[in-house]
This record gives structure tokens, C-alpha cells and sequence, in this order.
């Protein structure tokens, strides 16, 4: 074996050693209809609305309990105004048929909070 | 001699390759694309549209942990201004005052601080599901908090997460260093290897 090929091994090695790349924290996967219905996973980044948005508007106004799998909403709910409909209702943000735009999320994956920095979260979610 | 060369030559092509390597760490960003971050889908047409992590978080106050963002200093600072209401007749509600917890144990005592929380938070989000609103009501347990009861509702899963022991237990009792040398603490502003 070449060293030149030797070295492509080693490097192939430490890259398969590498961790995975991962989601930004607090990230969450919506999928307890969504691919049923053949559409998308959905992606709630929280960086993104906390930004624009404080806890208390979704967790305390729109009644969002605080734990992933816990709300049972419906794409129904939504256009008639509760839950993400309260601001996707394109005039605070865009309207829910921009279906893509939420339905972005890579197929097969489980409803739950993603991208734990450090302690990759409880084990119950 | 011919074999001694052909070994310095795999050394030196090894060091290449590991330089390589570690450029791409170091230069890699906090905060992963989202068309590499494993749960958009690559093909999604909203890839294109939605906003990249690094393109807000980059210009807020960072830290070394959970979105590298210092979220309550942002808001303190004006970075952000995130609105506390959608619904015009929501009273907000903002709370100013510390409780002290942990009295009896080994790390240092917790510092609560009401005011942080209700920036964000309604008062509901916690009392009275979470915690009694009364002082000394609710027994804390470090185990259950780990598990994602209490405080661990939100730290470790959307708040800064629990491996930053002494953002909490932040008060030394008397004669106690102020941060013990358990876990490893790294100055805020530093940048963290990823």
C-alpha cells in the first residue's frame, strides 16, 4: 500500500470518528401527522421565534405546553388561528400555504427536541 | 536510506492531511447550515428561503454553550426586541426578585433570579405546575432536573443547558471558593473547540 493511500485511510478514519453534524439547539421535529399525511416533517427552530418573539407568547398566550409531543394540534387548527395560525396567518408572519416553508424536515424522522449543545437533553425526550 | 525517506514522506503527507483536517474544524461556524444540519431535508425548497442560523446568532452576545448566544444579555443589551405579547389586552407581567435555594447543600447556593426569568416567561409557565409559588415549598433535586422535570423543563433543552453548574449555584457559602474546580469553566468570550 502506498503511503499516499495509507494517509487517505487514516484521514477517511478521522473523519468517520468526527462527530455528526448536528441541529442548533432547542431545534424541534413535529411528526406525529405530518408524514402520514405525505407531507414533510415540520422544523420549530426556537432560536429563530425567540428572537422575534419572548417564551411567554407562544408558552403562555397561544397555550403551548412545554414539552415536545405534548400539544395535539392540527393543520386545521392552525389556518382557523390557534397555535402557529395566531402569527402564520400572513400578516405577522407568512400564511399556512407556504406549506413548505415549515414541512422542510428530512423524512423518517421522530417528533422531539433536537441539537442538545452539551447534554444532548433528557432521555425522555 | 531510500526507506527512511519514503517514511519521512508518509509523516509529512500524514501532517498535511491532519492540518487539512483541523482547518476544517476551526474554521467551521458555531452554527451548522441548515442544509447540513441533519434534520432539514437537503431538498426541501426552503433551504434556500429560510434564515441560516449564523446569519442572526452570529451578531449576538456569544456564549460557550446551547446557541452560543447570551439570550438574556442580548435582550438586556437592545440586540434583540422580541415582543412579549400578540394579543393587545395581555397584561406582561415582570417580576423582580432573587430566591436563594440549596441552602444546605455542598455546591455553592442557587441564585434564582425572578426578574431574567420574566423577561421571558409568564409567571404560569412555572406556578404553580412546576413549582409552588411559595419560598421553601417545592423540593429541589438535581436528579429530577437532569431528567427534565423543574428547572430542566427548559435548561438543557431550550435554556442554557445543565453542564453550566455555576451559572445557577452562582452564591459561595462562607469559606468556599467561589466556583469549585469540578467542571470545567470556560471564560465567557472564549471560543470553544466544536
Amino acid at each position: 500500500m502506498s503511503t499516499w493511500r495509507l494517509g487517505l485511510a487514516f484521514a477517511v478514519l478521522l473523519l468517520g470518528v468526527m462527530p455528526p453534524v448536528s441541529a442548533e439547539y432547542a431545534d424541534v421535529v413535529l411528526n406525529r401527522r405530518a408524514e402520514k399525511e405525505g407531507v414533510r416533517p415540520v422544523i420549530f427552530p426556537h432560536w429563530f421565534h425567540r428572537i422575534r418573539f419572548r417564551c411567554k407568547v407562544c408558552h403562555a398566550e397561544l397555550g403551548f405546553k412545554m414539552r415536545v409531543g405534548s400539544n395535539d394540534f392540527k393543520m386545521s387548527d392552525i389556518v382557523d388561528g390557534r397555535f402557529c395560525g395566531a402569527c402564520h396567518n400572513g400578516d405577522i408572519a407568512w400564511a399556512p400555504d407556504r406549506c413548505d416553508l415549515c414541512h422542510s424536515g428530512k423524512r423518517g424522522l421522530p417528533t422531539g427536541i433536537y441539537g442538545g449543545h452539551e447534554t444532548g437533553g433528557p432521555g425522555r425526550w | 536510506m531510500r526507506e527512511s525517506t519514503s517514511q519521512a514522506d508518509f509523516w509529512r503527507r500524514a501532517l498535511v492531511v491532519l492540518a487539512l483536517l483541523a482547518s476544517a474544524g476551526v474554521s467551521g461556524s458555531d452554527w451548522e447550515s441548515l442544509n447540513k444540519d441533519g434534520i432539514h431535508d437537503p431538498r426541501s425548497p426552503a433551504i434556500q428561503q429560510l434564515q441560516q442560523p449564523a446569519d442572526a446568532l452570529s451578531k449576538l452576545t456569544p456564549d460557550t454553550a446551547g446557541n452560543m448566544v447570551r439570550w438574556v444579555q442580548s435582550l438586556e443589551k437592545g440586540e434583540i426586541n422580541p415582543r412579549a405579547n400578540i394579543r393587545p389586552d395581555t397584561k406582561i407581567r415582570v417580576y423582580d426578585s432573587d430566591v436563594l435555594l440549596n441552602l444546605k447543600g455542598g455546591m455553592p447556593i442557587v441564585r434564582f433570579p425572578h426578574r431574567q426569568h420574566t423577561l421571558w416567561l409568564d409567571c404560569v409557565n412555572c406556578h404553580d405546575q412546576l413549582f409552588k409559588a411559595e419560598a421553601g415549598a417545592t423540593k429541589f433535586s438535581m436528579l429530577k432536573i437532569l431528567e427534565g422535570e423543574q428547572c430542566g423543563v427548559c435548561h438543557g433543552a431550550v435554556s442554557f443547558p445543565l453542564t453550566e453548574c455555576f451559572r445557577c449555584h452562582s452564591v459561595a457559602r462562607p469559606g468556599q471558593a467561589p466556583r469549585p474546580s469540578l467542571p470545567i469553566a470556560i471564560p465567557s468570550g472564549a471560543v470553544p473547540p466544536k
